[in-house]
């Protein structure tokens, strides 16, 4: 896809999903309520009016070639781009869908297995010492140091014996 | 003048408190750190870290965001000088000077010119600071709602004046940021709010931070991911106590374009829309328009290092004005540290200098002390963080997307806002990609809530008559300046419509 297509592409996404505020905006009172001033739904219905507007103004400058992107014929995602921002967007896709299921640190420690040695091609020696001691330290950051619990899901049993320790 | 003296005398004692000073110097060597790391600057620095800082007094928690914005400053000019990339767009006009410096071999020497006009220009910054705070925030409290709408109206204005943007584009980014800040519970009646698909996440809003993160985070990352292909090159940089002190004392070199560089950032810095990257830009453009020797400029000029740095530090104090004083933030670091003053319950604007004079005064007072704490740690270890930059992407990346992941997840404990975060980053990759500004969306949403506020607060008092933003003077005069900053576009436009057509009939 060029960056022509994309940026039409993309304001026709966006007039959508405008369109679909609008409308969800209306299920609520948009208009003037005596005694009480606008309903709940005015002040974003009249917000996602105006983002339709500037999808609009945006399609009609893409049609008169007004805009850089309108005129630029390269790639929008070239192949290298896409491996590169491809593997990291779909390592976090991962890492995000696993922590429901193993929980945050269980998910980490892959994450960082899959980053560090197939990625980034590093030793054994660092990838373990950084798999190891990345989750260590966020795990004394937030749940010792700031008392916030991060997700384990069913790995939650393998904690208990720290929580006594943290606890006793 | 007696009265402010006594207290920043007070607000200094309270920076040197030891948590405090903790707090300076633990956030200047992040800021630092982060400020030098290609493509992260202190927008991301405080977004990433803001979670953190629960674990602080609120005090103290600013103190050491306001240290990272300091230090990410100074920071930037690192990678700038020694990599050639930028660390983030305020160190951009760093890089005309400064790589050719170091690449003939004089990288010790650009380095310090740029620790140094950094210091010059935080310390006129926050001497301006405290000499402008006081009577702006006396003078704002007589603003009521139609006044603060009127204001941030302006604060807007001047995305799509000055932004240097396309219009439309930026239009969109601020209005779908005031969007995403309506979703939820509504600030009035209670009702709930653009509950997508009935997803209980939804009730409680959309954190700034997942939005934040997402696009300074995981969107920055991808694109930095993507602009450098992973790859730098370093220049090494030898420095000794020798070098450093003969380094010093060429500062009258470069003094005056320091100086001038540093006034100019400081105002260019108090506009929401403009911000450092374009004051270092005007202060190279100055020092190169009043230098004895312009065309030295771009081939490594010592003053074309020293003038931008100057600017993006005095400009980050100045950023700081409007949204102490008013309660708008003047760059879209101080919009993430304008959404956690009020996660910590204070609430930005006039009234802070009257109920939370402590905290007030200790944030000024801090910035006296970290622009001197900067200034020694990056003189001290530019060595160090030139070896840090020699860290791999593979290892940096990940390491922030972990950071990103548990910040998004810290204040509200909840994996939906990390699925947003996420989302986010990835659509603003993509539309950043495609020229739309995301500056202005991160800012929209902080403000949002208060523009809300203020606009229904405003039309309830007029029984919906919208002439009270006309009727009321302060009100006007930022409505007209709003209409006239939207018209500066209009106008470049039709100016150099005209030009070509001379042109044109010329030849």
């Amino acid at each position: 896809m060029t960056v022509r297509t994309a940026e039409f592409v993309m304001a026709i996404v966006l007039s959508l999903c405008s369109i679909a505020l609008m409308i969800k905006s209306a299920e609520l009172n948009i208009g003037w309520i005596e005694g009480r001033g606008p309903g709940s739904g005015a002040w974003p219905f009249w917000l996602a009016t105006g983002m339709l507007i500037c999808c609009l103004w945006t399609l009609l400058r893409w049609f008169r070639r007004v805009t850089p992107e309108s005129r630029n014929t390269n790639l929008y995602m070239s192949h290298q781009t896409m491996v590169i921002v491809g593997t990291s967007a779909g390592a976090i896709l991962f890492l995000l869908a696993a922590t429901h299921w193993i929980g945050l640190y269980a998910s980490l420690v892959f994450f960082l297995l899959f980053y560090l040695k197939y990625v980034g091609r590093h030793t054994w020696v660092l990838t373990i010492a950084l798999t190891i001691g990345i989750p260590v330290f966020i795990f004394c950051l937030f749940e010792w140091a700031l008392k916030i619990p991060l997700p384990k899901a069913i790995t939650e049993p393998l904690f208990y014996p720290i929580y006594d320790l943290m606890y006793s | 003048m007696g009265e402010t003296l006594g207290l920043l005398a007070g607000g200094l004692a309270q920076a040197f408190e030891p948590i405090n000073f903790t707090m300076i110097i633990i956030g200047c060597v992040l800021g630092l750190l982060v400020g030098a790391m290609p493509g992260l600057g202190s927008v991301n620095g405080v977004a990433i870290l803001l979670p953190i800082t629960f674990l602080v007094p609120p005090t103290a928690a600013i103190i050491f965001l306001a240290a990272i914005y300091y230090g990410a400053m100074y920071g930037g000019a690192i990678s700038s000088i020694t990599l050639g990339i930028p660390g983030a767009s305020t160190a951009v006009a760093t890089v005309f000077d400064g790589r050719p410096l170091a690449q003939a071999g004089k990288a010790d020497k650009a380095l310090t010119a740029a620790a140094m006009a950094s210091f010059i220009g935080g310390t006129i910054s926050v001497v301006l600071f405290t000499l402008f705070a006081p009577p702006l925030a006396e003078f704002a409290l007589k603003f009521g709602p139609a006044e603060e709408f009127a204001l941030m109206v302006l604060a807007f204005a001047t995305f799509i004046g000055l932004g240097g943007d396309d219009i439309p584009k930026t239009i969109f980014s601020i209005l779908i940021g005031l969007v995403l800040a309506t979703i939820g519970l509504d600030i009035i009646s209670g009702q709930p709010r653009l509950i997508f698909f009935d997803v209980s996440g939804f009730l409680h809003g959309i954190n700034f931070l997942v939005l934040a993160i997402g696009i300074y985070g995981i969107g920055e990352m991808l694109w930095t991911l993507e602009q450098t292909k992973g790859e730098v090159t370093v220049h090494n940089v030898k420095l000794s106590m020798k070098e450093i002190i003969k380094d010093i004392k060429d500062v009258k070199e470069y003094i005056g374009t320091t100086t001038l560089g540093s006034v100019l950032g400081y105002f260019v810095g108090t506009l929401p829309a403009a911000g450092a990257t374009p004051a270092s830009l005007m202060s190279y453009g100055l020092a190169k328009t009043f230098s004895k020797q312009p065309e030295t400029f771009g081939k490594g000029n010592v003053s074309g290092v020293a003038a931008p740095e100057a600017a993006n530090n005095a400009a980050s104090t100045g950023s700081m004005l409007p949204m102490i004083t008013l309660g708008i933030p003047g760059s879209p670091t101080t919009a993430i540290l304008l959404g956690g003053m009020i996660i910590w319950g204070l609430r930005p604007g006039p009234l802070l200098f009257t109920e939370h004079p402590e905290f007030v005064w200790g944030l000024i007072g801090s910035l006296y002390v970290a622009n001197l704490a900067t200034l020694i740690i990056n003189l001290m270890f530019i060595p160090v963080f030139v070896k840090i930059l020699t860290l791999p992407f593979t290892i940096l990346a990940p390491t922030i997307y972990i950071l990103c992941v548990v910040g998004g997840y810290a204040p509200t404990q909840t994996m939906h806002d990390v699925w947003l975060m996420f989302l986010f980053g990835v659509v603003g990759y993509l539309l950043r990609k495609l020229n739309y500004p995301v500056a202005p969306a991160v800012l929209a949403i902080v403000l949002g809530p208060l523009a809300e506020r203020s606009l229904r607060q405003s039309l309830l008092s007029s029984q919906g008559d919208p002439m009270i933003f006309l009727e009321r003077p302060i009100s006007l005069i930022c409505i007209l300046i709003a209409v006239a900053l939207v018209l500066v576009p209009v106008f470049q436009k039709m100016k150099r419509k005209r030009k070509a057509e001379q042109s044109g009939q010329e030849s």
